[in-house]
C-alpha cells in the first residue's frame, strides 16, 4: 500500500484545468520528486494533498484513509507537513517561536476550551509546558544549526536560513510525510549542496519526503523516484535514470525536434 | 476638579476593559473588528433589564452580561470571521448599528429611546458602592480591570497567544501547522465580547441608567484608538491608551473651557492622533510586548 496516493485527481479553476486526472503515488521512506515546466500544476497538486485546496474530482488517500475534503489543520495533525514556494514564516515572531507554533497541537490540552482555561489558570499551574516545548523546539533548531539565532525575528534571517527555518517548523509537527515546495529556489550552489544533505538527513529520520524542484542536479541526485507533470497531466514516473531518457519528458522541457 | 479626575479614571477603567478585548482581537489575531460598542450595549442592557425588571443582584448580572455578549460574539463571529481586513470592519460595524437600532425600537424590552432608569446600585457585603461617592466605585472598576488584565495577558503569553499571533502573521501557514484558524478566531471574538459585556455592566451601574444613544459607533472607534495609541499586542499599553483618550475627551471640561471648545473637538483630535501615530509611531506608544518564558507564582515541585 502506498503511504499517500491520489486517484484521478482533477482541479479546475473555471475553464482552466490545472491538474487533470493525476494518479500520484508516494512510497514510504523514499524521496519522491515532482517536476515539470512552470504552470504544470505541481503546486496545485501539493495544495490539494495538504488541504489548502479541494479537488474538483478525484480522491486523496493517506495511509488508506480518504482525506480528500479535510481541512489543512486536520491533515497536518494526521502527519502531513509542508513548506511553501514563497516562504511563509511568521515574520514578527522569533525563530524559536516559529518552531513552537509547529509544536502547538502536539502539547497541552486537546480542546480549545481546555487551552483557554489552562492559559487563564496558568498562574497556578504546575506542569512546565513551556520548558517542554522549548526543549523540543531547540532540538529542531539544532538539527539546522539555527539555535544561536533563536531569539532573532524570523524576518531578519538571511534567505537560506529562512528556508531552513520553514523546514524546521514543519518538522516540529512530527510528520510522516514532509512536502517541500521548491526548497532550493533562490539558493546558491553551496546552499543547495547543504540542502541536499539536510534532505537526506530528514529521510534518515524515517520521514518520507516529497519535493517540487526545478534544480535538476538536486532532483536527479537525491530523489529515489520522480513524477513528471506537464499541462496538469502525469506524463511519466520512474527512477532518475528512466526519467532522464524518457522522450516525453525531454519533449516537455525542450520541445519536439522538427522532422 | 478632583472629582472630575476620579470620573476620568472610572471611564478609563470601563473603556480599558473594552480595549483589552479589542487588543486580543486586533493586536493578536490581527482582525480589524468594530464591534465593541455593540457588546458594550448588550452588557449594559443585560444588567439594566435583569436588575430593574427582574430584580437580580448586580453580581449575578455580570456573568450573564459576559455570557450573553459572548453568545452574540459567537453568533456574529461565525459568519463574519471569514471576511478579511476592511470587509470585516464593515460587517462588524453593521453589527454595532443593528444592536443600537434594536435597542432603540424594541420598546417592550428596552423601553426604546427612553432607555431604562433607576438601576439599583451595587452592594457588596451590605455596603453600597454608590457612583456618587466615586472612590468606592473607582476601586471596584479597577479591580475588574486588573482581573481582566491578568487573565488576558496570561492568555496572550501562553501557547494559545502564540497560535493567535501565528494566525495574524500568516493564516495559511498557521493552518498548515495544525492550528484550527476559524475556531481560534471565534474564541478571540468571544472573549473580546465577554469583557466588553462586563464593561457594559459597569457602565450601567455607573450611570444608573441606560439609553441607546450612549452606544454609538464612536465608542468602537474610541476603543480602537486606545489600542492603536497605546500599542497593539500590549495589554499595559492599551490601558494607558484608554487613559490618554479619556483624558483628551474630558480635557475641555477639566480645564473649564467646555464653553469655548466644542465637543466635536475630541473627534478631530482622535483623527489627528491616528494619522500622526500611523506616520511616526505605527507600533503605538509602548509597542508590542515580547513574549518570554512565562513567570509563575508558584514553581512546580520538580515533576518535570
Amino acid at each position: 500500500m502506498m503511504l499517500l496516493e491520489t486517484t484521478k485527481l482533477t482541479r479546475a479553476y473555471g475553464g482552466v484545468v490545472a491538474v487533470s486526472q493525476v494518479d500520484f503515488q508516494v512510497r514510504e521512506g523514499l524521496i519522491t520528486g515532482l517536476i515539470g515546466p512552470n504552470g504544470a500544476g505541481k503546486t496545485t497538486l501539493f495544495n490539494n494533498m495538504t488541504g489548502l485546496d479541494t479537488p474538483t474530482s478525484g480522491k486523496v488517500y493517506f495511509k488508506g484513509a480518504d482525506i480528500t475534503n479535510r481541512s489543512a489543520h486536520k491533515i497536518c495533525r494526521m502527519g502531513i507537513a509542508r513548506t511553501f514556494q514563497n516562504i511563509r514564516l511568521f515574520k514578527e515572531l522569533s525563530v524559536l517561536e516559529n518552531v513552537m507554533v509547529g509544536l502547538h497541537f502536539k502539547t497541552g490540552k486537546s480542546s480549545t476550551t481546555g487551552r483557554v482555561m489552562a492559559a487563564f489558570l496558568s498562574y497556578l499551574k504546575v506542569v512546565d509546558e513551556y520548558e517542554l516545548m522549548n526543549e523540543s523546539a531547540i532540538k529542531w533548531l539544532e538539527f539546522f544549526q539555527l539555535e544561536s539565532l533563536k531569539d532573532e525575528l524570523a524576518k531578519n534571517l538571511p534567505y537560506g536560513h529562512q528556508r531552513e527555518l520553514e523546514i524546521a517548523r514543519a518538522l516540529a509537527t512530527d510528520p510522516t510525510i514532509l512536502f517541500l515546495d521548491e526548497p532550493a529556489a533562490g539558493m546558491n550552489p553551496s546552499e543547495t549542496d547543504s540542502l541536499m544533505k539536510t534532505i537526506r538527513r530528514i529521510r534518515d529520520l524515517g520521514i518520507t519526503v516529497v519535493l517540487i524542484e526545478h534544480d535538476m542536479k538536486l532532483v536527479m541526485n537525491i530523489c529515489d523516484t520522480i513524477t513528471v507533470l506537464n499541462y496538469g497531466q502525469n506524463i511519466a514516473q520512474g527512477t532518475p535514470a528512466e526519467i532522464r531518457h524518457n522522450p516525453k519528458v525531454v519533449e516537455a522541457y525542450l520541445g519536439k525536434e522538427e522532422t | 476638579m478632583f472629582n472630575f479626575i476620579l470620573l476620568i479614571l472610572i471611564y478609563t477603567a470601563i473603556f480599558a476593559l473594552m480595549a483589552i478585548g479589542q487588543n486580543l482581537i486586533t493586536g493578536y489575531v490581527g482582525l480589524l473588528s468594530l464591534t465593541q460598542a455593540g457588546f458594550f450595549a448588550i452588557g449594559s442592557y443585560v444588567t439594566a433589564i435583569l436588575s430593574v425588571t427582574y430584580g437580580w443582584n448586580f453580581w449575578l448580572t455580570v456573568p450573564m452580561a459576559a455570557l450573553i455578549s459572548s453568545f452574540f460574539g459567537l453568533l456574529i463571529g461565525l459568519p463574519t470571521l471569514r471576511l478579511k481586513g476592511d470587509y470585516l470592519a464593515i460587517a462588524t460595524l453593521g453589527f454595532g448599528e443593528i444592536v443600537r437600532n434594536i435597542l432603540n425600537n424594541w420598546d417592550s424590552l428596552t423601553n426604546g429611546p427612553m432607555g431604562i432608569q433607576r438601576i439599583p446600585m451595587i452592594s457588596l457585603f451590605g455596603i453600597q458602592i454608590s457612583p456618587y461617592k466615586k472612590w468606592g466605585f473607582l476601586v471596584l472598576v479597577w479591580i475588574f480591570v486588573l482581573v481582566a488584565y491578568f487573565l488576558f495577558d496570561r492568555l496572550a503569553k501562553s501557547r494559545l497567544g502564540r497560535a493567535l499571533e501565528a494566525i495574524r502573521e500568516d493564516e495559511i501557514a498557521a493552518s498548515s501547522m495544525g492550528i484550527n484558524v476559524t475556531r481560534y478566531k471565534v474564541w478571540a471574538f468571544i472573549l473580546g465580547a465577554a469583557v466588553a459585556g462586563v464593561a457594559g455592566s459597569l457602565q450601567a451601574e455607573f450611570i444608573l441608567s441606560v439609553t441607546p444613544g450612549a452606544f454609538t459607533f464612536m465608542v468602537s472607534i474610541m476603543v480602537l484608538c486606545m489600542v492603536v495609541l497605546g500599542g497593539m499586542g500590549n495589554f499595559k499599553a492599551v490601558i494607558l491608551g484608554a487613559f490618554i483618550i479619556q483624558f483628551i475627551s474630558y480635557f475641555p471640561q477639566l480645564v473649564g473651557l467646555s464653553n469655548v471648545i466644542p465637543p466635536q473637538f475630541k473627534q478631530i483630535l482622535f483623527g489627528l492622533i491616528l494619522v500622526v501615530m500611523m506616520i511616526w509611531r505605527p507600533q503605538g506608544i509602548l509597542g508590542r510586548e515580547k513574549r518570554s518564558a512565562p513567570r509563575r507564582l508558584f514553581r512546580s515541585g520538580g515533576d518535570v
